[in-house]
């Protein structure tokens, strides 16, 4: 590890050219301007299973998806009360993403803790779409601060509050962390690779339990998603 | 005896409190993580925590927009009488959930295991889960509320005594590393390990290890406190740091709580505290007043005590 170093940071639309997205580099920091809109498996399956319309013009309005659920209440006069956001795990979305990156157009998938490099290279890359990282976990005040409005709430009835689609307006939006290139490489493998490569000898002194457990595994360089 | 209205409004603050404002113990914590973390990317992360915290405050808006999963813990002194009785205290509790659910906001998080229904308002079968404690003496009551977050950092495992601290070493790391992998754990963390009791009493006291005691506090059996600082120093030289990044802060505080087990095994949990460490404390007197606090203060020699009899004299000198 050497000396800290400012990573580079970098302002980019809701609606980016694929040029503006080609030049991310894996731990770039980005602020976002435009319209971001939450979809995670509410909306995914209500759309993608059950067939739902689009409740809002995706990709013309919004081409990112954050997969998130905001602190936030809907009064009873229906205006919004916004304050923390950050994201959930997306490798849960695994299932649903093809087709969502396919039909909604979407090219900034924003979460927490990344997909695999498979994912990136099977349907992020050959649409151009980039994986952002929230920063922390749970910069929530920092990028509740860069809302400027909430657009508008789709599927609360239906979905609840947390799973509703929540369409809001970003002004220098962040940070978040670039984790995937257009060559479909992870931040998160590379960070991961470089750990596994000290942990035989952290683990030295350690004995494997009396009891094992079905598909147990003792290499520790395994990815935990997938 | 204690006022009903107090209690609701304390309970109140309090969600608000925990939500908003990181405890201090913790925030020393990440403030040492952040001055020692020299990899590029983990050192970034903590500094943009230091500043969220800061800005959460400043704008009283929830620090992390997952605002976990609000519980209570009750605390009692033995002479404490409630208004409305331990029914009147439940529903002022439940009632302050969902009130301060819709203020401050927080997240409606709690739904239906099955059928996914949310109330919108944190409150459900079950939730929130309120927990009692008593001590010895006292008129008071603690009402202490802790929002742990995440889906991730928490296993259970039954060990052996043949398994030893070196078997309790490698479940430590094994839950570190699995979880830590691309920060899901949301670290550095409050590690909260138990140890003994049976399956669920062994969780309850790895959550509480978590949740209950402060950074820096140390058990009281001086053996475990070792063990506690030898467990931090091993979670953080894994050589991964916030966000799974390569770091060396993984642990702010590892604590350690036992409880006596079945003579064949030795139970052991894991718990991760995330970089919201969200808890906040109150006591309210008999006449109504309330002090605020952050360290729930919890384990006390009554909670952890050995013998049949607590002698009523001892008590008073021990927790003087």
């Amino acid at each position: 590890m050497g000396p800290s170093h400012k990573p580079r940071e970098i302002r980019l639309s809701t609606t980016p050219t694929p040029e503006a997205l080609a030049e991310l580099k894996l731990g770039d920091i980005v602020y976002l301007d435009g319209l971001v809109y939450t979809a995670r498996e509410g909306v995914y399956m209500r759309v993608l299973d059950d067939g739902a319309d689009l409740p809002i013009d995706l990709p013309d309005l919004s081409m990112a998806n954050f997969h998130c659920s905001p602190a936030a209440n809907i009064r009873e006069d229906g205006s919004h009360d916004l304050g923390a956001v950050t994201a959930t795990a997306s490798f849960r979305f695994a299932k649903w993403l093809p087709r969502w990156i396919e039909q909604a157009g979407a090219r900034l998938i924003i979460g927490k803790g990344g997909m695999s490099s498979k994912d990136y290279k099977d349907y992020f890359v050959p649409h151009g779409a980039v994986y952002l990282s929230t920063v922390g976990y749970g910069t929530g005040a920092l990028l509740g601060r860069g809302v400027q409005e909430v657009h508008s709430v789709h599927w609360n009835k239906e979905l609840g509050m947390a799973q509703a689609m929540w369409v809001i307006r970003a002004h220098h939006m962040g940070p978040f962390i670039v984790a995937s290139d257009q060559t479909g490489e992870c931040l998160f493998e590379r960070e991961n690779a470089k750990i596994s490569a000290n942990l035989e000898k952290v683990y030295e002194g350690t004995r494997p339990a009396v009891l094992k457990r079905l598909g147990e595994t003792d290499d520790r360089s395994d990815e935990m998603i997938g | 005896m204690i006022p009903l209205d107090a209690i609701e409004a304390t309970a109140n603050t309090l969600m608000a409190k925990a939500a908003i404002e990181i405890p201090d113990d913790y925030l020393a914590g990440l403030r040492a993580a952040a001055d020692s973390e020299d990899g590029d990317l983990s050192s970034f992360v903590l500094h943009a925590m230091l500043e969220n915290y800061a800005a959460a405050k400043e704008d009283g808006r929830a620090m992390c927009g997952d605002t976990g999963t609000p519980r209570w813990y009750v605390k009692m002194g033995n002479e404490c009488r409630i208004e409305g009785g331990p029914v009147a205290l439940e529903a002022a509790l439940r009632r302050a959930t969902a009130q301060a659910t819709a203020d401050v906001p927080l997240r409606p998080n709690r739904v239906h295991p099955l059928w996914r229904t949310d109330h919108d308002n944190n409150v459900g079968i079950g939730a929130p889960e309120i927990e009692y404690g008593f001590e010895p003496e006292g008129e008071w009551i603690d009402l202490i509320t802790v929002h742990k977050g995440g889906l991730f950092g928490t296993d259970y495992r039954m060990l052996f005594p043949s398994d030893g601290i070196e078997g309790i070493k490698r479940f430590y790391l094994d839950s570190l590393v699995a979880f830590g992998k691309r920060g899901l754990a949301c670290q550095p963390a409050i590690i909260g390990i138990g140890l003994g009791g049976a399956k669920d009493a062994c969780m309850v006291l790895g959550k509480r290890a978590a949740c209950l005691r402060t950074v820096g506090n140390r058990n009281s059996d001086p053996r475990i406190a070792e063990l506690e600082e030898e467990l931090k120093e091993l979670g953080n030289s894994i050589g991964m740091g916030a966000m799974g990044f390569v770091g060396k802060n993984m642990v702010i505080d590892c604590n350690i709580e036992v409880g006596y087990c079945h003579t064949g095994g030795m139970q052991m949990s894991v718990h991760a505290f995330c970089l919201s460490s969200r808890r906040a404390v109150a006591r309210i007197h008999a006449d109504g007043r309330v002090e605020y606090r952050t360290d729930p203060d919890w384990f006390t020699p009554y909670q952890r005590r050995e013998t049949v009899e607590w002698d009523l004299p001892t008590s008073r000198a021990k927790s003087a």
